[in-house]
């Protein structure tokens, strides 16, 4: 075997670094746990802040890897292995791939909202998660209440699992703010006569053309931006939902009521990864993700030489941010294996 | 219903449900782009009344999108029109024609 790779991982970031490695004539084999490639992206409809479909991005990463690299999908990795400089990769059938290299790239978990339980996930029938919105918009779905009624009010929560001590995640999952901005477009395009209102701590539009999504939010249509996080929320008899927040601009506490109510659900570390990654000894940061060596000059290297990290597997990114990630990563690998080692 | 003689508190709350949205209506028909504020406290800032006396441009009309006009009723009048508001505003909201369109609907409603 000569100049090859294991990719772990068929989301966004798996995908670009197999692309891009195939390309550089490295002989590539993908594993992906699910059936179909694309990772969390592939249940997404549209992108933000472009409100491109989600499907043009990754069918673009299909041409790229399909037919050109080796995939096993549906089964995932159970064990990874690092012998005189040769990764063994163990799946879930039994099958062994062997690489000279190896790029971890599985991605992260959504939190999980029933976490918090004063927000009444799984509890109230119309507290939904921002993944299941995207879910109704990709299948075409309707926006309505659990028992079919055209919602009139529809409340968006901002950081949920994120920036709270309280469920153990201080960090800023990044991606939701512009997440719920993007939605609640949606939601009132969807539904004209709809109330749309964001409750939110602070609105971080770090990346280009964010900040303009959010004023067009405001400016074209509408949305009700309050600045304050949900307290607690309860249900009344008619199903609809009472939000307890205080509107820190006024200094007083508000409550409204509801008929639906989203919840932004932030990235997790990926729970199943910590057994695997326990026995490579690669270390996490305080966050439970994966901390690379150098978090400027080496971001996508580990403790083991051979072994790489990309994507959402260090923290929160956004998928353009992955696809740039995966790209520096498969430079670094392609060195590695040219280089005398 | 008998007198007991006790003093309910007043509720503090901003309850949409009770809360009387007609001037924020007034308002954001005549001025859409009071929706564009971010709560960034520049015009109270640069306030020259608000840095002599109680008066809060930016908790006035954001009060009054939450249908809450008792702190506009009380104080609109001290504004003195001089407009270093609308000039520092990161979002360009006309808060001159804000504050107008406060007096206008506060005498009509």
């Amino acid at each position: 075997m000569n100049k090859s790779t294991i990719v772990v991982g068929g989301g966004i970031a798996g995908m670009t670094a197999a692309g891009e490695l195939s390309r550089l004539g490295v002989e590539v084999t993908l594993v992906e746990q699910e059936q179909i490639s694309g990772g969390h992206a592939a249940c997404w409809d549209r992108l933000f802040p472009t409100r491109r479909p989600a499907e043009e991005v990754i069918s673009f990463l299909r041409e790229q890897t399909d037919s050109k690299v080796n995939t096993f999908s549906g089964r995932p990795v159970t064990e990874i292995l690092h012998h005189e400089s040769m990764f063994t990769a163990t799946l879930s059938d039994g099958t062994i791939l062997r690489g000279e290299s190896l790029v971890l790239a599985t991605g992260y978990d959504l939190f999980d909202a029933s976490r918090k339980e004063e927000y009444g996930y799984g509890i109230y029938d119309n507290v939904i998660t921002s993944a299941e919105l995207e879910g109704w918009f990709k299948n075409h779905q309707p926006v309505r209440t659990k028992n079919g009624r055209i919602p009139s009010r529809v409340a968006f929560i901002h950081c949920v699992g994120s920036r709270d001590e309280k469920v153990g995640n201080l960090y800023c999952s990044k991606v939701c703010c512009i997440t719920g901005v993007k939605q609640a477009i949606e939601v009132k395009e969807a539904l004209p006569a709809c109330d749309v209102y964001s409750f939110y701590m602070d609105l971080r539009m770090f990346d280009r053309n964010f900040e303009e999504l959010y004023f067009e939010a405001q400016k074209n249509y509408g949305i009700n931006f309050i600045r304050g996080r949900l307290s607690e929320c309860s249900e009344n008899e008619d199903h609809t939902l009472v939000v307890k927040t205080e509107d820190t601009l006024t200094g007083k506490p508000m409550k409204m009521i509801v008929d639906l109510v989203v919840l932004l659900v932030g990235f997790v570390p990926r729970s199943q990864n910590t057994q695997m990654l326990l026995k490579l000894k690669l270390i996490t940061g305080n966050d439970g993700f994966l901390q690379p060596e150098d978090e400027h000059n080496g971001d996508n290297l580990t403790r083991i030489p051979g072994l790489f990290i990309t994507g959402a597997v260090k923290g929160p990114v956004t998928i353009a941010n992955a696809v740039a990630d995966a790209r520096a990563t498969a430079l670094q690998v392609y060195s590695f294996l040219h280089s005398n080692r | 219903m008998k007198d007991f003689g006790y003093q309910a508190h007043r509720d503090n709350t901003i309850d949409f449900e009770k809360n009387d949205f007609r001037i924020a209506r007034f308002l954001l028909e005549r001025e859409p782009s009071l929706n564009l504020c971010i709560g960034c406290g520049s015009c109270t800032g640069t306030c020259s009344t608000g840095h002599f006396t109680e008066f809060n441009i930016r908790k006035i009309h954001t009060l009054i999108k939450r249908g809450d006009t008792e702190m506009a009723r009380k104080q609109i009048r001290q504004c003195m029109f001089c407009g270093k508001c609308q000039l520092i505003c990161p979002r360009g909201i006309n808060l001159r024609n804000v504050i107008l369109g406060i007096n206008r609907a506060l005498e009509k409603i």
